[in-house]
């Protein structure tokens, strides 16, 4: 539709003021706070801290740790990409009744972190249902203090993102695969292949775009959208087991008063999300160039 | 004869092949579902047992099912406070946020706007900034204003947050609507605001919805944002005062449970009816690339 010139700024002007408001001036101002002794009281002015407050995070062993585990959460990401494609090729036959299994695997992403979290932690204390199973099972051994210990705590929480995220990757590679034209299967099928043979060759060719977006998106996820987790399931315990980047900046802004070294590790985030960003692009056109589409 | 028997045999192994595999594609889709469902099934057996009933049979169905321990996590009226707060932010924050997506996202879809491309791909870069690096300034910036512990700032912080993914799929969305329609309409006379009114809207119904669906699922189950900005206790979010919920009746696992299923039902209740809008919203993304 062609309009006037002014027209289209017109429209997106209130989108665009929101957009500068929330996201534009905030970063702007996260990097200046990122080389200040911000001042916590009106009275006293910031000063100029140089690289201080890298040095800072760079030299102070929590905040490794919490790159560390976000690494660590990294884990989860094969995990999920392969049982939603196991998942999502088996929902694809159309067995009996495949719509109310679609349904009700995605019930986990619908629910809430706050309640998953809290509902598993009854799950998982020692005295909790699934200790209960294993030692009923005379699987003493197996039994262990599963948030309550450092060795355990993280594990735990990758449980529970992989359960809760599992069923977004199952129903992103069904809508998928039904997009995709059915003649591939139908030729693996009349050429007698069998189910594995079709799976490894026909059907994960056609979910690479799909599983690329997904394993992206979950990578994104793993680095900056577990605080709910943490904050719900452990607080960063026992011993900082389970401290998270998000969790170390919110620490240091929100409890230790350090605007600055929290804004510091923020940077260091951002710059990390848009190196994902930047490989996912890349990804995505070497996809291109190899004729998936 | 010797080959038809073989080609018999050879498709009667065939049909006992596929119902082994039928079998055990459900034997898989029945050990993940029930995996999916554990929680559920966990909060709702627990929440209706007594507090007496949950020391003696942690797991199993209720004996003596009752209804006692969600009636006693309504008490007080917490839950419905922080009920009433989440309702309020999730509904004006995804209205406001829909609107301007809407408005946004019709000139970068439908008109011919050269820096259209360029505003499109600076709101899909925004989509993976972490919401913890804008708390931090947002912090400041709302204390310097005073509007610490507000409704308001936390609306417009969830509607600014939000509206790079509803401003990109509803742009997504409004491509699809046909042009020659548009072009008709603007030569019978029709101005940009009425085509936008009376076609674009109308035609844009289960996109809306979709897009509706998605951003409330967000909000109502956003926590970070929460505990930041609505510190005081009458204004806390059904997700932050879960938490609290949780500690305060710690000792009480059904209550617990009770307050849990309170806070998952509406949600779950829109899911099972808006089924195919959450999938679509949350889908979007990633099936066309």
């Amino acid at each position: 539709m062609k309009v006037g010139r002014w027209l289209p700024w017109i429209y997106a002007l209130p989108m665009i003021v929101f957009v500068v408001g929330i996201f534009a001036y905030p970063i702007a101002t996260l990097f200046r706070y990122s080389l200040q002794n911000v001042a916590t009281s009106a009275f006293m002015p910031s000063t100029f801290a140089g690289l201080n407050n890298f040095h800072y995070i760079f030299t102070d062993s929590l905040f490794a740790t919490a790159l560390t585990n976000n690494l660590k959460l990294f884990l989860c990401v094969p995990i999920m990409v392969a049982l939603s494609v196991i998942l999502s090729a088996v929902l694809f036959d159309r067995p009996r009744g495949w719509k109310i299994y679609r349904t009700l695997l995605f019930v986990p992403y619908v629910l809430s972190i706050p309640v998953v979290g809290v509902v598993f932690g009854y799950v998982f204390q020692y005295q909790g249902v699934f200790n209960t199973v294993l030692r009923g099972l005379g699987l003493d051994l197996l039994a262990k203090d599963w948030i309550g210990s450092p060795r355990w705590a993280l594990p735990t929480i990758m449980f529970v993102i992989i359960w809760k995220e599992l069923g977004f990757g199952v129903v992103l590679c069904l809508a998928r695969l039904m997009s995709v034209n059915e003649s591939y299967f139908e030729a693996a099928r009349v050429d007698g292949a069998r189910w594995w043979r079709i799976l490894w060759h026909v059907t994960l060719p056609q979910l690479a775009p799909a599983l690329a977006f997904y394993a992206v998106v979950e990578l994104i996820n793993m680095l900056s959208w577990v605080f709910a987790y943490v904050y719900v399931m452990t607080l960063g315990g026992p011993m900082n087991s389970t401290v998270v980047t998000e969790f170390y900046i919110y620490q240091q802004v929100f409890q230790n008063d350090v605007v600055g070294v929290g804004a510091a590790a923020g940077v260091v985030l951002l710059a990390v999300v848009m190196l994902l960003v930047v490989a996912r692009s890349w990804l995505e056109r070497s996809f291109a160039t190899h004729g998936y589409e | 004869m010797a080959g038809a028997l073989a080609s018999d045999r050879a498709s009667s192994a065939a049909i006992r092949r596929r119902r082994i595999g039928a079998a055990s594609q459900h034997l898989l889709l029945l050990a993940f579902t029930l995996l999916s469902l554990l929680p559920v099934y966990f909060m709702v057996v627990s929440a209706l047992k007594t507090k007496s009933e949950f020391a003696g049979n942690q797991m199993g169905l209720p004996l003596a099912p009752t209804l006692a321990s969600m009636t006693e996590a309504l008490k007080g009226g917490d839950l419905y406070l922080w009920l009433f707060n989440s309702f309020l932010i999730t509904a004006a924050s995804v209205l406001v946020s829909t609107a301007l997506a809407a408005l946004a996202a019709y000139p970068l879809s439908l008109m011919r706007w050269p820096s259209g491309r360029l505003v499109l791909g600076l709101l899909i870069a925004l989509l993976v900034v972490p919401p913890i690096v804008l708390v931090i300034p947002l912090f400041q910036m709302v204390v310097d204003v005073n509007q610490l512990n507000t409704y308001h700032a936390v609306i417009v912080i969830y509607t600014g947050i939000m509206l790079p993914f509803s401003t990109f799929l509803l742009t997504s969305f409004f491509a699809t609507i046909s042009r020659p329609l548009l072009e008709a309409a603007r030569i019978d006379g029709a101005g940009t605001w009425r085509i936008f009114q009376e076609i674009v809207l109308p035609l844009s119904g289960p996109a809306l919805i979709t897009v509706v669906i998605v951003q409330a699922l967000w909000v109502w189950n956003e926590v970070l944002i929460a505990v930041i900005f609505l510190q005081s206790q009458s204004l806390r979010t059904l997700m932050v005062g879960l938490t609290l919920f949780n500690s305060r009746y710690r000792l009480d696992v059904p209550v617990v449970m009770a307050g849990m299923l309170w806070a998952t039902l509406p949600m779950l209740a829109l899911y099972l009816l808006g089924q195919r809008f959450f999938i679509r919203g949350l889908t979007a993304g990633g099936v066309k690339g």
